[in-house]
């Protein structure tokens, strides 16, 4: 169980690193997809060592999968709409709201 | 080599996973950075066959790399200038992030070590009909957040559409 455990956590890791340190908001939105993997892995990894009496934990998984599907279409209209406003999706262009 | 289920496939597997994920945050062109993704979430779908969930493997595969990722190529495409070589993708936090990504992966990882609240393991084995156990819960103990969960969904169209439609006057 426990390589199971620290392959998701270095893939969660990689994801944070995405976010922090990619510019363009694309970017970020495939490091989230990272990160979102790295928790269904560590919710399936304890469904079946943990708590194997039922499937709980895979259909939290699926919840996580339908929620980060409706994530990707919203963020991916956000990003159009940023696109067509600004002409570029770099996260130092939004300063709109820095006061 | 440590004890693992799955023995060498899963190496395999972890690896592929790894280096493709790495791929993806530090590729320079976008393209190639929503390629590595999708083998990235292929290879999940295929640690989730070795860890007994057949059903979240397929749902992996149809709604990750069929959809989510096909999106995520829309965007790149739709957006211009992104896939060229000369544009810097990352800021210039790489070497802090990189220092405090690799000391939450030792924190983890060490916390995953030595934790032994979810000891002694589970003996039983998973029920072995995926399919119908999933099915079953979904209609009877989780039928209030499925439903929920379909509500947002539709939401999230709409909200989609609205957002990205252009005002005509």
């Amino acid at each position: 169980m426990i390589p199971y455990l620290a392959l998701a956590a270095i893939l969660f890791s990689i994801g944070l690193f995405g976010v922090m340190t990619r510019r363009n908001t694309i970017g970020i939105l495939m490091s989230l997809e990272l990160m979102f993997n790295a928790v269904n892995i560590n919710f399936v990894t304890f469904n079946k060592y943990v708590v194997s009496d039922g499937l709980v934990g895979q259909i939290f998984a699926i919840f996580i999968v339908v929620i980060a599907a409706a994530e990707a279409v919203v963020g991916l209209a956000i990003v159009l709409l940023i696109y067509r406003n600004w002409k570029g999706i770099d996260t130092d262009h939004f300063t709109v709201m820095k006061w | 080599m440590l004890e693992v289920d799955g023995g060498i496939v899963f190496w395999i597997l972890s690896f592929v996973i790894l280096v493709s994920g790495f791929m993806v945050v530090s590729l320079k062109n976008v393209f190639h950075c929503a390629l590595a993704l999708v083998l990235c979430l292929f290879t999940v779908a295929g640690l989730y066959i070795l860890l007994d969930a057949e059903f979240l493997a397929a749902a992996q595969v149809l709604i990750y790399v069929g959809s989510v990722a096909i999106l995520l190529i829309f965007e790149v495409m739709l957006t211009s200038k992104l896939a060229d070589k000369r544009i810097t993708q990352s800021n210039d936090q790489a070497l802090v992030g990189f220092f405090i990504c690799t000391l939450f992966a030792v924190a983890a990882y060490l916390l995953i070590k030595f934790n032994t609240i979810w000891y002694p393991l589970a003996k039983s084995a998973l029920p072995s009909d995926n399919i119908l156990t999933i099915g079953k819960y979904l209609m009877t103990e989780f039928m209030l957040p499925f439903e929920v969960v379909s509500i947002l969904l539709v939401a999230a169209l709409i909200g989609a559409i609205a957002l990205a439609r252009t005002e005509k006057s």
